[in-house]
Order: structure tokens, then sequence, then C-alpha cells
């Protein structure tokens, strides 16, 4: 069995307001339940805004620190859930489960070295 | 092409489908068939061609893999081996795999090299290569780019089939449907590619329209039951049959109107309007069907004159049902335009947009130009020749837009 990993493409910037956000929480919770109830999930987790991030880089014997996401992108990853899935095809349909309760894109990563 | 490098290319396809499902995997598939390969050309030449050069492919691949993986293989893989060498050793000793197999197989490959995961111009190169039976230069040529560049088109793409695990399977129930049209429309993009060359000299890359109708023979052969299949062929032999009509001696696009039907491949006229009516009798329109009817319609017209043009525009209508884009609304334009003038095919036009097409501009010039209006024409045609690629529809193009600028001098000639 492969893992894939699901990361929810959020864009930057404040969140939609109550009336919008709380069915799609309610959608994607509804969601997370089946993954696992169909004992595919294996973690998960919503991000703080990108804004929140700090950057590591190596630096010779040093390590820099510096304020904001990696990439400079105006949409950044806002949340992941890790699944067991056989192949792409059933990673792609859990995915678009998510995609279709969050309307958000997702990207679909599949995890090197099989299960962790 | 020699006959050996003939039946290589024919054998390809069937040997590295069926190696990747005995390996799981499509490099070790692929090296396998190679040394196959290299085993023949040292060993036909003496003993003779075998009576079924694929399936001594095969089975030669077969042992080839095994031998490898023994050499290879280290103590922590031994267990792998060992099932893998079970699968490989389980498989008919007969020269030949069950040919139901063998199109299971190859269905497989090809539903694999045309995932939606992947690239658009990944799927078009797997597709040729590992279905096609193409080197990977002749893939290169064919789409103009660098060898280089599409042997990484190629590493990369199978890299992704390995590292996401995309299934070696043929999509079933409601997948189906959709998969089956992905798989249709890199055969289809290889014709047209071929047909009309986005870039280069020629107008038609004979190769590429040559590769697609042989890939669309091999659908319809692996899938009878799918409609959709026959029409793509269809169409694409009712397309082709029209090559010899279609370039001038000097390179020129002809345009249908003024092509000169007795250039028309007859053979392949025939054949292209029976599957047309093999797809009627199934009663199950789809796209390609449509537009194979459409090319049939035009097929049966000895002369432009003699197009039946009313039914063209109900085919039009019937395609922007199934399957509207702004390339079908140009296309029905220009059928309303031969039945009711140019006026009311230049209404059809309003509302449709192509942008970085030299298409739309080219037959707004040549509508407006029926209806007298010289300066718009003028202005259509320059517009369509900054738009336009390919050579030779760059040269049709100068030549109209010449004409409408010194009409004496034409309509005097």
């Amino acid at each position: 069995m492969a893992q894939y990993l699901l990361n929810l493409i959020q864009p930057d910037g404040d969140a939609p307001p109550p009336e919008v956000l709380e069915p799609i929480m309610r959608d994607l919770a509804a969601v997370n339940e089946e993954m696992r109830s169909a004992g595919v999930w294996v973690f998960g987790a919503g991000l703080h805004p990108a804004s929140s991030a700090t950057v590591l880089t190596p630096s010779g014997t040093d390590v820099l620190v510096t304020d904001g996401p990696f990439a400079e992108a105006k949409e950044h990853i806002g949340g992941f859930t890790l699944i067991d899935a056989p192949d792409l095809d059933a990673a792609l349909e859990w995915g678009r489960k998510v995609a279709r309760a969050s309307t958000l894109p997702i990207e679909v990563r599949p995890v090197a070295g099989g299960a962790v | 092409m020699t006959p050996i490098e003939e039946v290589f290319r024919e054998a390809y396809g069937r040997a590295v489908a069926v190696l990747t499902r005995l390996l799981g995997d499509i490099d070790a598939a692929e090296e396998a068939v190679q040394d196959a390969f290299l085993t023949a050309v040292q060993r036909w030449p003496v003993d003779g061609v075998p009576p079924s050069p694929a399936g001594w492919i095969v089975t030669t691949a077969r042992n080839r893999a095994i031998d490898r993986m023994r050499r290879e293989s280290t103590r922590t893989e031994r267990y792998v081996r060992a099932a893998t060498e079970a699968a490989l050793l389980a498989g008919p000793d007969e020269p030949t795999e069950e040919e139901g197999t063998v199109r299971d197989d190859r269905l497989r490959m090809l539903f694999t090299c045309c995932h939606p995961a992947l690239a658009p111009a990944a799927r078009v190169a797997l597709t040729l290569r590992l279905v096609g039976g193409l080197t990977t230069a002749e893939i290169a040529h064919a789409f103009l780019v660098p060898e280089p560049t599409m042997a990484q088109r190629l590493v990369r793409a199978k890299g992704k089939i390995r590292d996401a695990r995309i299934p070696y399977r043929v999509p079933t129930g409601a997948d189906l449907p959709d998969r089956l049209a992905g798989v249709l429309a890199v055969v289809y993009l290889v014709f047209t590619e071929g047909h009309t060359a986005s870039a280069g000299d020629d107008l038609v890359r004979t190769d590429l329209c040559a590769e697609a109708i042989r890939l669309g023979r091999e659908l319809v052969e692996l899938m009878p039951d799918e409609p959709e299949a026959l029409g793509l062929l269809a169409l694409m032999l009712l397309t082709e049959a029209r090559r010899p009509a279609r370039v001038s001696p000097t390179g020129e696009l002809v345009p249908l109107p003024e092509q000169d039907r007795t250039r028309w491949d007859a053979a392949l006229v025939a054949e292209g309007q029976d599957l047309v009516r093999r797809c009627l009798r199934r009663g199950a329109p789809g796209p390609y069907q449509v537009q194979a009817a459409i090319q049939a319609v035009h097929s049966d017209a000895a002369t432009s004159a003699d197009t039946d043009w009313r039914q063209v525009v109900v085919l039009y209508d019937h395609l922007m049902a199934l399957a509207p884009s702004p390339v079908v609304a140009l296309n029905r334009a220009v059928a309303v335009a031969e039945v009711d003038g140019p006026a009311a095919g230049l209404a059809a036009l309003a509302g449709v947009e192509l942008p970085r097409s030299h298409l739309l501009p080219a037959v707004r010039a040549d509508l407006l130009r029926r209806l007298g209006r010289t300066a718009e024409a003028v202005q259509a045609c320059d517009a369509a020749l900054a738009l336009a690629g390919n050579a030779a529809e760059r040269t049709f193009l100068r030549r109209r837009r010449d004409e409408l600028a010194a009409p004496d001098r034409s309509e005097g000639a």
C-alpha cells in the first residue's frame, strides 16, 4: 500500500465569512470521517496562514532565519491529509472528494518509499 | 524501414505491454525487449525469422528479464525477485501469449500512457513510444524537438507513472467514458499535428498522420464495441484521403472548395464512408462520429458546388449540441454561408472567439471578400497572417491578401 499527501492549496488573505466557511468545514469533516471509516486516513491537519511561516536556510555552518513562506506565491498549503491508497487512481478519488468539499485545488503527492 | 525494423516496431508495443504486466515496471520491460531485439538481430539472419516474430520477442524478453534479475538482484531483493520470477515462469510456455491477454495488456498500456495525471505532451510521446513502437529519435523528429528533450520528456513521464503509481489497468464503469475520450484525444492530437503541422515548412507531416491512423485502427481492433473509436478512425481516414489534393505542387494550401477531388484517395474515402455507415447503424452518436459524418458528406460530392450544405449545417448543429467549441461554431458559420449566403455566415460568426488562431480572421476575410467589403477583408487577412504559424498557410493567406489589394490584376489574369 502506498501513501499520498493531499495538500489543500489555499489563496492568501482573509478566510471567507462564516456563512461560507461553515458549510465547507462541515463537508470537509464529513469527508475526513469517510476516510477514517474506510481506514485510509493516516494523518491530517489545517495550518495557520502562510504569513505565520518562518523559513530556515542552511548557510555554511549557520542556519539563517527569515520571515515568510518559502515560495513566493499567491496560494499556499492551507492544510493536508495523509492517506493510504493502493494507486494514484484511488488517491485521486479521495482527492476529488476533498476538492469538492473544500472548494479548493488539491495537490496529490506520492510519498516516497511506501508506508512510513 | 527494413523488414526487421518493421517487425520490431510492430512487436515493440505488444512485447512491452506484456512484459510491463509481468515485471510491474515499464523501464524493466523496455530493457528486456531491447535485449530480445539484440538477440533477434544476431539470430534471425542465421536461423531465419521465426513464424511468430512478436511471440518470439515476448518469450525471449521474458527469459532475458529472468536472466537479468538473477544477475543483478542482491540478497535483500531475493524475496521480491522470487515472487516476480514465479509470475514470469507461470506464463505459458508456447511462443505466443494468449491473444486475449495481449489485447488486454495493450489496452492497459494505452490507458496508462493517456492517463489524465500526465501532461498532454507526455501522453502523446508515451503513446507513440510504448504503444506505437516509434523510437525516441523518430518522435523527436516528428515534433521538431531535439532528441534529448524528447528523451527527457519520456523519462520524466515514466518516472511519474512509477512514483505516483499510475495503475496499469483498463478503467471500468463510470470512469471508462472519460478515460476513453482521453485516449481518443491523444490519437487525434497526433493526427492533427501531422495534418496541419503547427510549425515548420511542410503543411503535412505524413509520418504522424500514418502513425495516428495505425493507432486508430488498433483502437478499433482493441475496442470493437466503442462507436467513438470507429468514428475517430473514419474521421482520420476521410481527412487523410484528401491529402494529395490539399497542397499544391508549390507547397501552397488548397482549400476544400478548390481541391481537385479526382486526386482524393478513393480507397480511403470508401473505407471511411463504410465506417461512418457502421457508426450510424449503432445509433450512439458522439463528437468524432458526427465530425466523420460531416467529412463523409463532403466526400460524397463530386464538386464543391454539389455539396449537400444543408446536411452539413444540420450535422454541425448536432455537433454544437454534443461538443460545443469555437472551432465548431466557426465551421458551422462556413456551412451556413454556403446555404444562406456570406452575410448569414458572418452573422453566425458573431460571438465566436478564437484568440491566437488565424482561423477566425481567415474565415472572416473570405466572407467579407464575398460581400465585396474589400478593405475589411484585407484587414482580416492581415490579422490572419500575423497569427498563422505554418509556411503553406501563410503563403495561401498572402496570395489571398494580394488578390484583394489589387483586384484588377488578379481578375484580369
